[in-house]
């Protein structure tokens, strides 16, 4: 047991050295992009979205994850999802500090953010969907700081509201983060009424993925114990978030390719048919459809989904499939082709990858941080004395 | 609208561009204006009209763009991505897609259009905006302001016509009579219909510098004024707008034979 506590903690310090450098080097190529402006990016005036604001819409369907355990913990009453809480919280506070930091990377003039609340525009999307990044953040970081902080055991009333409260925003987040994109006529691809939907089903989906992912690790060093049933809720909201997710997908295609209109069926097509990019749409589209077809197919098969290693493997390929459709796939297919038809290209270049590497970097070191406490917490509270929270949560009702 | 032309003087920079414009004024362009802006109530409402058999047929003829952006101090840049541009030549076939069909020729679908921010009635930039950097003048010029903006590029995303450039790298060093002031990195930009000039009863420096080299290709003037010359043109000629099932409203007309 020792030597595991041992091996451990070597492991834990060689990770966040590795983490600690590549932020470091991030840090470093933003100074480099600060001083010599966005054109160090791959970015142009065809493609003026690329990697930045990608990751930060698949980031920002990462930290809606914390819903799925909070749902069934405090609304349907499922004990045993209780370990999962703070790390589910956790995942969303340092998501939503990639989001943030992605947003913040991409600015041209960083130094004048506070015109957006200076000069609040209620008309733009983007005002709202800072306004419900900012509150959900604020709610997510209090109630870990209060779990946290607070004597072990209590459940004051209040934190149990901003819980609840924490819900719709899980939930607002997305919708609103679509709706920056589903609003523009200019850009036919992204002009769908299903991609708020199709957003909440990809985040639902990479969440439980992640959940599964994270819960398991942890309970396989024994840092946390996971009930074999919580994985298996876990793996069957993930393979209702993924049918939802293929329909939808399905649907859009449907209806760019039946309706024949030619903006929605050149965006349709432009989705599937490859092209010569290397990091165009349609290579990434067919790649993420394909990994998310064989998952769900595991998934649907009972004897694979019974084995814990399949479903972490499954948890490995959802993850991957969102990370292509969401984080890459889906702002390139706003934006090309152009406003005048043509077939632009995109690759993101080295200062713009080392950027986004550094901001993964400090949002793994945050969650990283926070699992020492939460674990810690959870230990006491949780898996010692569960039969005690469970009574206090009864009479509480 | 006073605070509007409040920012314009400020953008506008010297007076020097403005004295040296006036002088290089035609009478006829003076004489348009006036015209067109005959005492009337209701609020100025500004369209530009592009005849397409007028311009540039074929010559390789830059004297607007030429005109436009070095009376704004739009930089020349090398690669081709990053490129500044308030007014160009784009092919027919990506301005007017839905003009084309199997039998147009290929001369056709090349032929070079001219283009530039169409000063929306409905534009979807200014909506997007979350700085309000951007908006929209009672003239019906889509305004902006380089000194406001975040450089999000939420308004690029929105605009249908690609009218919007972004600073990617800092502005070559240009001449010092260069009066109107240059933008920095990280902002976007594009026309404003030479509010500036407007303002003080001019017409668009592209206007001006197209009716010089003799083609008039370009002409500007009030709709709100039913007997303005561009009125008169809009009412007799047919003319084509670029995306209009998008509900833009674009006031910039290209005049089609």
């Amino acid at each position: 047991m020792q030597q595991r506590d041992g091996n451990y903690l070597a492991l834990r310090r060689g990770i966040a050295g590795c983490l600690a450098v590549l932020l470091l080097v991030g840090i470093v190529a933003y100074g480099y992009q600060l001083r010599n402006g966005l054109g160090v990016t791959g970015l142009s005036r065809n493609v003026p979205w690329g990697l930045y604001i990608s990751q930060f819409t698949f980031l920002v369907g990462i930290a809606a994850s914390s819903v799925l355990v909070i749902l069934p913990h405090y609304v349907h009453g499922k004990s045993d999802f209780a370990p999962l809480v703070l790390i589910g919280e956790s995942i969303s506070v340092s998501a939503l500090f990639g989001a943030i930091s992605f947003v913040l990377v991409d600015m041209g003039r960083p130094s004048r953010v506070l015109a957006v609340i200076l000069y609040a525009a209620p008309t733009s999307l983007m005002f709202w969907d800072i306004v419900t990044l900012s509150v959900y953040f604020l709610l997510c970081s209090t109630i870990l700081t209060a779990s946290l902080v607070l004597p072990k055991g209590s459940h004051p009333g209040w934190l149990r509201r901003f819980v609840l409260i924490s819900v719709p925003f899980a939930f607002g987040i997305h919708i609103v983060t679509a709706l920056i994109y589903s609003g523009l006529a200019a850009r036919a691809g992204w002009m769908t009424a299903i991609l708020a939907p199709k957003f909440l089903a990809t985040a639902f989906a990479s969440g439980s993925a992640l959940l599964i992912l994270i819960s398991s690790t942890l309970h396989g060093m024994r840092r946390l114990h996971i009930q074999q049933t919580t994985t298996a809720r876990l793996a069957t909201v993930m393979t209702y978030a993924l049918c939802a997710m293929l329909l939808f997908t399905a649907l859009e295609i449907f209806t760019g390719l039946y309706s024949g209109i030619p903006s929605a069926e050149q965006h349709a097509t432009h989705l599937l048919v490859p092209s010569s990019h290397s990091l165009g749409p349609p290579s990434l589209m067919l790649f993420s459809l394909t990994l998310s077809v064989v998952a769900l197919a595991i998934l649907l098969t009972p004897a694979a989904r019974r084995r814990a290693t399949v479903v972490h493997w499954v948890g490995a390929m959802v993850l991957v499939a969102v990370l292509l459709e969401k984080g890459f796939a889906f702002i390139l297919s706003g934006f090309i082709p152009s406003a005048f038809g043509e077939d632009v290209t995109y690759h993101p270049s080295t200062p713009e990858v080392l950027i986004a590497g550094g901001i993964y970097a400090g949002a793994i070191l945050i969650f990283g941080g926070l699992l020492g406490p939460v674990t810690r917490q959870l230990k006491v509270s949780v898996i010692e004395v569960p039969d005690k929270q469970e009574s206090s949560r009864a009479t509480s009702r | 609208m006073k605070q509007d032309l409040t920012r314009r003087a400020l953008l506008a920079g010297t007076s020097a561009t403005l004295i040296g414009a006036a002088v290089g004024a035609t009478a006829e362009a003076q004489g348009q204006l006036s015209a067109d802006r005959k005492p009337t109530h209701p609020p100025p409402h500004y369209a530009l009209l592009i005849d397409t058999d007028r311009c540039l047929r074929g010559t390789d003829c830059r004297a607007c763009i030429d005109a436009c952006h070095e009376s704004h101090s739009v930089p020349t840049l090398s690669d081709p991505r990053h490129e500044v541009k308030w007014v160009w030549k784009a092919p027919f076939a990506g301005v007017f897609p839905e003009q084309i069909h199997s039998l147009t020729t290929s001369g056709r679908r090349q032929m070079p259009v001219l283009v530039t921010c169409n000063h929306c009635g409905n534009p979807p930039c200014t909506r997007v905006c979350p700085a309000r950097a951007t908006w929209k003048r009672a003239d019906g010029i889509v305004a902006m302001d380089p000194h406001r903006c975040i450089g999000c590029r939420y308004c690029m995303a929105a605009c249908p016509y690609g009218a919007r450039s972004f600073n990617w790298e800092n502005p070559p060093k240009l001449l010092r009579r260069q009066s109107y002031p240059q933008r920095c990195a990280g902002v976007v930009e594009k026309c404003t219909l030479c509010a500036e000039r407007i303002d003080v009863g001019q017409a668009p420096v592209c206007v001006e510098a197209c009716m010089n080299n003799g083609r008039g290709a370009l002409s500007f003037g009030d709709l709100s004024n039913p007997d303005s010359h561009v009125a008169q043109l809009l009412a007799t000629r047919q003319v084509l707008r670029r995306k209009p099932e998008l509900g833009t409203q674009p006031n910039v007309y290209y005049l089609v034979s």
